[in-house]
């Protein structure tokens, strides 16, 4: 794959570092955001998930 | 803390809720008539703004702007209120989007039909209405980030994650596809072109699926599917998952529209890559919607609601799963340009679309009337019609599709093509053509079958009103984490903060595919043979756009043996770099175009224009008489040119001096061509006497539309001809 990439990027000074920041991205991105939902509390998502419901007068059928 | 009393806007959700309603009938309806051109290709015979080409644009804007659009906004103007535990931040704002919105729409349905159009599908709205598009569009947004803001209800559910995701990317999406040069009031050339125009608006297209048929739904899903199964969604902490990852990696995504095609290899690598990753979020999303029914399967079976939803999240995971399969390369070359992409996309708006809709509207409107349902039989009636609609219009398309590959690709012992002619490929399928029709009318007796259960229903019932709710205000907390609160939980009650978080996660996509195709020159290799359109060639240009041509003809032969065989040889980027806006086409119902300049003479192309299937028996195309007798406006000429020079295309103050000129030589040379066709020249002295016997205007041909719609298809593809021939 990388083949059709270097005939066109070549021309670019400093290409090499493109995929390492690339990747760098997406570790982090997913990373970061494994660590946000792994370390949410859970009274928290409890107290999320239900606000659906929390309409006291809502007619109800 | 004291609680305030405050109301909910029920109204504006009525009012979109009817809007969904009567354009849904109307776009499906379009739709269904389209079906039957395909049975009947002179249906509306020589009524120009009823031929196939001007109403599929009608008929796509209309189910995806006019009847998803107002589905989604009912449905967020119903459920943010209830979700933040406030009135819409403004009232007028809330009008305007609704009033606004039913303009636009109407403004489509009028100026489509007549002709004006971009040609970019999904985005061929003239820049006029745009400009509309993007005002409404921000006022919808200023509307819901005000009720954010002035919310009682400290965190955002992840419906409204989806909501603002939604509104970000669609106008990021809407504004970078729509750049263009107007030329006049509803005349623009796109900024963009050939292989670059490709990719913008592909991206565009793919992410119109992703952030206007997709994440709002999902958002409308994670609401409504709890509040009807009467228990939380399944995975709260998959929900975030799913959002986020589903918003980073969709906008990648784009270039699998484009397999094969002239756009540089890496990107269409990159566009597979993130299509494959699309279906763990898809997936992740499909399954959390479906596993909120755990425990509650029993009310599937007797709540007509439940069973729309359960159809429209399998649909959901038909379709993402369906999508990434298409964009392996392997699968796209069969698959693309066939009617098997009909039946993918038709799963994805009338299962999740249109199932999610309906369940939705089932659920609500009794809610506001203050009532029940009418009748729930009737509904489970709508439920099973509609469900054998979906099935009979998918199933044919998925055969057709798979026949058409078949054909274009078969070869004889000998190294001919089995099917040399494209319209045997064609008559072979009408059958699947007319199962289509039957399923697509079936999915609108369904729509009827709604209609009139809930005329029934409103009358049983009490008129809307606010509803009256009381919350307490929300206490001012510190801007910092506080102590314990995990960064999401933090992220949740900053809602501009997780709008710039979103906003960042979609862009990054976008730029690494769009910014190098169109600053880098090397992507797209120059061929010196490639020249700009003669005067003529570029107004017979605009009006292959006008006719919606592109529908149904492509214009990029993709580098397989048999496309190289049937067709000539395959495009290069090179020879698109004046196409403003590019016009490669997605579907083949009739040939590809690219090459077909010099195949045919020029008296051919004027018989084949006025009557198709007097040359090729059992052809499919309309017949396009309004363009053989209309006269060819040519005042905008030379401002068009002007446009193009500033888009970057080499025409010289000469060139554009002689424009008229040029013009006429061109329109008296393929009039002498035509003249040569002893039939026509018969046919024509004989009208232009009987026009000077009753003193009509008589308009030469030289001067009509159809002599700069020949020139410009008997230019296509032939300046490479000429480099191979040196």
């Amino acid at each position: 794959m990388f083949k059709f990439i270097e005939g066109h990027m070549a021309s670019i000074e400093g290409i090499e570092i493109y995929p390492i920041i690339s990747l760098l991205i997406f570790f982090i991105f997913f990373a970061v955001l494994l660590t946000w939902v792994l370390t949410a509390k859970k009274e928290y998502v409890d107290e999320v998930s239900k606000i659906p419901f929390e309409t006291n007068n809502e007619i109800e059928l | 803390m004291e609680l305030e009393q405050f109301y909910y806007d029920n109204k504006i959700v009525k009012k979109f809720t009817y809007a969904t309603l009567f354009w849904g009938v109307i776009g499906m309806s379009v739709g269904l008539l389209l079906a039957f051109f395909y049975l009947f290709p002179n249906l509306t015979d020589g009524i120009s703004w009823l031929s196939y080409g001007r109403l599929r644009p009608l008929h796509t804007n209309a189910v995806i702007f006019a009847f998803v659009g107002n589905a989604i906004f009912a449905g967020i103007y119903y459920s943010l209120q209830r979700l933040l535990k406030a009135r819409m931040f403004s009232d007028a704002l809330s009008n305007i989007n609704f009033w606004g919105w039913q303009f636009i729409i109407v403004a489509a349905a009028i100026t489509l039909p007549l002709g004006f159009s971009s040609s970019k599908e999904y985005a061929e709205l003239e820049w006029p209405i745009d400009i509309a598009i993007a005002v409404i569009w921000v006022s919808f947004g200023i509307n819901m980030i005000g009720t954010i803001l002035k919310r009682r209800q400290r965190h955002l559910y992840v419906a409204i994650w989806f909501y603002l995701a939604t509104f970000v990317t669609v106008a990021v999406l809407h504004i970078f596809n729509s750049l263009a040069l107007p030329v006049g009031f509803m005349k623009s050339y796109s900024v963009y072109a050939g292989v670059q125009d490709a990719l913008v608006q592909w991206w565009y297209g793919h992410n119109a699926v992703a952030f206007f048929l997709t994440t709002p739904f999902l958002g409308l899903m994670y609401y409504f599917v709890p509040k009807m199964a009467n228990r939380p969604v399944f995975s709260y902490r998959l929900s975030i998952v799913h959002f986020w990852s589903l918003i980073f990696i969709y906008i990648w995504a784009g270039p699998h529209h484009l397999l094969y095609t002239a756009l540089p290899d890496w990107a269409q690598n990159l566009g597979v890559a993130f299509s494959i990753m699309l279906l763990f979020p898809s997936w992740g999303g499909m399954i959390n919607g479906l596993l909120t029914l755990r425990g509650a399967w029993d009310k599937v079976r007797s709540d007509p609601t439940l069973k729309f939803m359960v159809v429209a999240i399998t649909g959901y995971g038909m379709a993402t799963f369906e999508g990434p399969m298409l964009s392996l390369k392997s699968v796209n070359a069969i698959a693309h340009y066939t009617d098997w992409i009909v039946a993918h996309v038709h799963v994805g708006t009338l299962a999740w679309n249109g199932f999610l809709t309906f369940g939705i509207i089932y659920w609500m409107l009794p809610r506001l009337f203050k009532t029940k349902l009418w009748s729930n039989a009737l509904a489970n009636l709508h439920f099973w019609i509609g469900t054998l609609g979906i099935i009979l219009y998918a199933l044919p398309m998925y055969v057709a599709g798979f026949l058409q590959a078949s054909m274009w690709k078969q070869f004889n012992p000998d190294g001919t093509l089995v099917y040399g002619n494209f319209l045997e490929t064609v008559t072979e399928i009408m059958p699947m053509y007319w199962m289509r029709a039957i399923g697509g009318t079936l999915y609108l007796a369904g729509f009827i079958v709604m209609l009139y259960n809930l005329v029934q229903t409103i009358r049983f019932g009490s008129a809307v009103t606010d509803e009256l709710a009381q919350a307490a205000p929300l206490e001012r907390v510190s801007k910092q984490r506080l102590v314990g609160e995990g960064y999401h939980s933090w992220l949740e009650r900053k809602p501009i903060q997780l709008t710039i978080l979103a906003t960042v996660a979609i862009l990054i996509g976008g730029i690494v595919q769009i910014v190098p195709t169109i600053l880098i020159k090397s992507n797209i290799p120059t061929i010196s043979s490639v020249q700009p359109y003669t005067p003529l060639e570029l107004e017979g240009r605009d009006l292959y756009i006008r006719e919606g041509c592109v529908g149904c003809h492509s214009q990029m032969i993709r580098p397989f043996r048999s496309e190289v065989e049937r067709y000539g040889e395959y495009s290069k980027a090179g020879e698109y770099v004046y196409d403003h806006p590019f016009l490669w086409g997605s579907k083949r119902t009739g040939p590809d175009l690219m090459r077909v300049g010099g195949k045919y003479s020029d008296s051919w192309h004027l018989n084949h224009f006025y009557d198709p299937q007097s040359i090729s028996s059992g052809s499919i195309m309309p017949s396009y008489k309004w363009i053989i007798l209309n006269k060819l406006d040519k005042s905008d000429t030379e401002n068009k040119m002007e446009v193009m020079v500033t888009l970057g295309v080499p025409y010289t103050p000469q060139d554009i001096a002689r424009a008229q000129e040029w013009m006429t030589e061109q329109g008296i040379a393929i009039e002498e061509n035509l003249y040569s066709d002893p039939d026509f020249a018969k046919n024509y002295d004989a009208n232009k006497a009987n026009a000077k016997e009753n003193d009509v205007e008589f308009v030469e041909m030289r001067n009509r539309e159809i002599v700069a719609l020949i020139a410009y298809i008997q230019r296509l593809g032939t300046d490479i001809k000429i480099t191979s021939n040196q």
